[in-house]
């Protein structure tokens, strides 16, 4: 079992140890929030935090997903590809005059069915989840050129009503329907991960799947399960990102797996499955979002600093988070 | 028959020989190799000299996912390896000097050395999970070989420095003698001496080894940095070829093909078990599938669809799983599996 155990003594009052690399992280996000308020004028305001909702409605939805695989044991690389691929899906079919509706059931179910497909082939044919998805990332991809090698704009009033959208939440802050959407994916992931069979069995799957299947448990279904929430998450986080984009391109969401996996990490969830919470995702990327915040307000950055910087960034955030969290025992990072 | 099929390295040789099968029908003389100039020249010479970059990222990789780990940061590594060698060699007097270009490219190497151990000290010392701990290099290596480079793409002119990648030397292309002698420097390595005992105990079970007394951190250490300077020659040679250095292409996504070419030779991501002549196979696997699609005029958007399809067929050929359930049927050769639950016990349990 990787679970954390034991509790933490903190000031006279004790906390289970499994929360604290969240708590870490939480901790360390607030402190940068704080030194980035005292740096820059303007950067203390709510709305700054909005706005990496905002900006990130998409990778969250995406990271949600990445979290069901990731507490199976599992990883889904194809997760940026399939982004690319609902915007391209969505993209061609709203230009070719579907209603929007069924452009995006279409496009869902599209996504659904390839996490689907993965699942079963890393569950039946027992090969490593990094390879499946590895191959379906190159064939999503190669779908998006197959349809369509160059940009193709949205220019459907709903979608770009959708777009456009903001939600006043009072005192000048706003946000948009997407953050809604994104928020409504998190708050349905967390309870099924929480208070439903599929989430516990997860966990039990990622902590020892041979111990899970001599329990009875369904490990066929849920492993195949995960991979198909993933995909889902993937479509419905191409979706977000095409009313972000307002279109659809192959080259949409390069590299996008890595920021959702450094997300789930972030936030405290061990690759090696059954340890995590899918609040410590929200934490993972709102410390991404930050981090690009931060880069934007420096503003002077050439394109290789921003790189060499977020690497930084990444870097001091991450030791910190080892450093404060004690030492867990037992577990083996891989 | 049954033991020549059960081999490990049967499946990717025989996809390796159907894809050369392909060439042949679709190339006139795939096959010949000729002397010219005293040189070799043919296909077939060209599929492994070109594949000389993968196959020693791939050598370095497949040390490292041995143990458990693995490195994304090999395509930076690339990038800045090259970068950093084009650089000196530009502001060089004489750029074609023996001296200095062998100066810059033991600054390259011994820079890619650095950032190889840096990996490895963020996973022994920080404790950091290497997926992480090497997506922080590979993120910022990008901007380290644009930050080289001045993110412009430097062009040399340095018949020296062009050997390594395009250069001959005993009839034979450089970079394969290059990838020759690496491959005999791991094997050497790994198979003659204990290193490779050590490296599949941490990647078995790392607690364990070091109750056995084995010292995971300078095993994790040396594979890291083995793997960054497989990396960092690559680099030359990538860079080498094209006379040029640029920060922002050279090596891109050559970590996910090298991860490919280490699975397809049989390698366990789970660590604990590694084979250098699977990883070769797999990288001239990887290398082959390009030049068929080139040959067989795939066009170019469905180029990845073509590259999807041949790896997923390479796995499922690879995995028991498969082999037992849809190539032999499902009760002919039930000892085959190495599983722990036999199929119709796991089939009963999960209903």
């Amino acid at each position: 079992m990787t679970t954390l155990t034991g509790r933490l003594r903190i000031g006279g009052q004790t906390i289970p140890r499994k929360y604290v690399p969240v708590l870490v992280t939480a901790g360390l996000f607030v402190a940068m929030f704080a030194a980035g308020s005292v740096r820059y004028e303007a950067f203390g305001t709510g709305q700054v935090i909005l706005n990496v909702f905002v900006d990130n409605a998409f990778l969250l939805v995406v990271a949600v997903g990445m979290t069901f695989v990731i507490l199976t044991g599992g990883i889904d690389l194809s997760v940026g590809s399939v982004v690319a691929l609902s915007t391209m899906l969505a993209a061609v079919l709203l230009r070719d005059g579907w209603p929007v509706v069924a452009v995006i059931g279409l496009v869902l179910v599209v996504g659904a069915v390839l996490g689907l497909g993965m699942g079963a082939i890393v569950h039946y044919f027992e090969i490593q989840p990094f390879i499946v998805t590895l191959a379906g990332m190159f064939l999503a991809r190669g779908l998006c050129y197959t349809i369509a090698t160059d940009s193709i704009p949205i220019t459907d009033p709903s979608f770009t009503a959708f777009a456009q959208a903001t939600i006043p939440l009072g005192g000048e802050l706003w946000i948009t329907p997407s953050v809604v959407a994104g928020l409504v994916v998190v708050v349905v992931a967390a309870y099924v991960l929480h208070y439903t069979r599929l989430g516990r069995n997860v966990y039990a799957i990622g902590g020892s799947e041979q111990s899970a299947l001599l329990m009875g448990l369904p490990v066929a279904r849920t492993k195949i399960a995960v991979y198909t929430i993933s995909g889902f998450c993937s479509a419905l986080g191409g979706l977000l990102l095409s009313f972000y984009m307002l279109s659809g391109y192959g080259l949409h969401a390069v590299g996008m797996e890595l920021d959702a996996i450094a997300a789930v990490v972030i936030g405290g969830t061990l690759l090696t499955g059954g340890s995590g919470y899918l609040l410590g995702t929200v934490l993972g990327v709102l410390v991404l979002g930050l981090i690009q915040t931060i880069i934007s307000f420096e503003g002077t950055l050439s394109s290789w600093w921003t790189k060499i910087f977020i690497g930084a960034l990444l870097f001091v955030f991450i030791l910190l988070q080892r450093l404060i969290s004690a030492r867990r025992t037992g577990a083996r990072s891989t | 028959m049954s033991r020549l099929l059960g081999h490990r390295l049967f499946w990717p040789s025989a996809v390796l020989a159907a894809l050369l099968l392909v060439n042949v029908v679709f190339t006139n003389g795939f096959l010949n190799v000729q002397m010219k100039d005293g040189h070799l020249y043919g296909s077939l010479i060209d599929i492994v000299r070109f594949g000389a970059p993968l196959i020693l990222v791939a050598l370095g990789m497949t040390l490292v996912i041995a143990t458990g780990g693995i490195d994304l940061s090999v395509g930076s590594v690339v990038a800045i390896a090259g970068a950093l060698a084009c650089l000196r060699i530009s502001l060089l007097g004489d750029q074609n000097s023996v001296g200095g270009v062998l100066g810059a490219i033991g600054l390259a190497l011994a820079l890619s050395l650095v950032l190889g151990l840096w990996n490895g000290v963020l996973v022994t010392a920080a404790g950091i999970q290497p997926i992480i701990a090497t997506l922080i290099l590979m993120v910022a290596g990008r901007g380290l070989a644009q930050l080289i480079t001045d993110g412009q793409i430097i062009t040399i002119n340095s018949s020296p420095y062009k050997l390594i990648g395009g250069g001959y030397w005993l009839t034979l292309p450089f970079g394969i003698i290059i990838v020759a002698a690496v491959l005999a420097l791991a094997a050497f390595l790994t198979r003659r001496l204990a290193l490779g005992l050590l490296i599949e105990s941490v990647g078995g079970n790392a607690k364990a080894s070091r109750l056995a007394g084995i010292s995971a951190r300078g095993v994790l250490l040396t594979v890291y940095a083995f793997c960054g300077l497989c990396a960092g020659i690559a680099g030359l040679m990538i860079s080498s070829n094209v006379s040029s250095a640029d920060g922002n292409n050279a090596g891109l996504w050559i970590e996910l093909d090298a991860i490919l070419a280490v699975v397809i030779g049989g390698t366990s991501l789970a660590g604990g078990r590694f084979s250098l002549g699977g990883t070769v196979l797999g990288a001239l696997v990887i290398q082959t599938l390009t030049t068929t699609i080139y040959s067989i005029g795939v066009p170019p958007e469905t180029t990845l669809l073509f590259k999807a399809l041949v790896v997923t067929i390479v796995c499922l050929l690879q995995s028991p799983a498969f082999r037992a359930k849809v190539l032999h049927g499902r009760r002919r050769r039930p000892s085959a599996s190495a599983r722990p639950v036999p199929e119709e016990k796991k089939a009963s349990v999960s209903a």
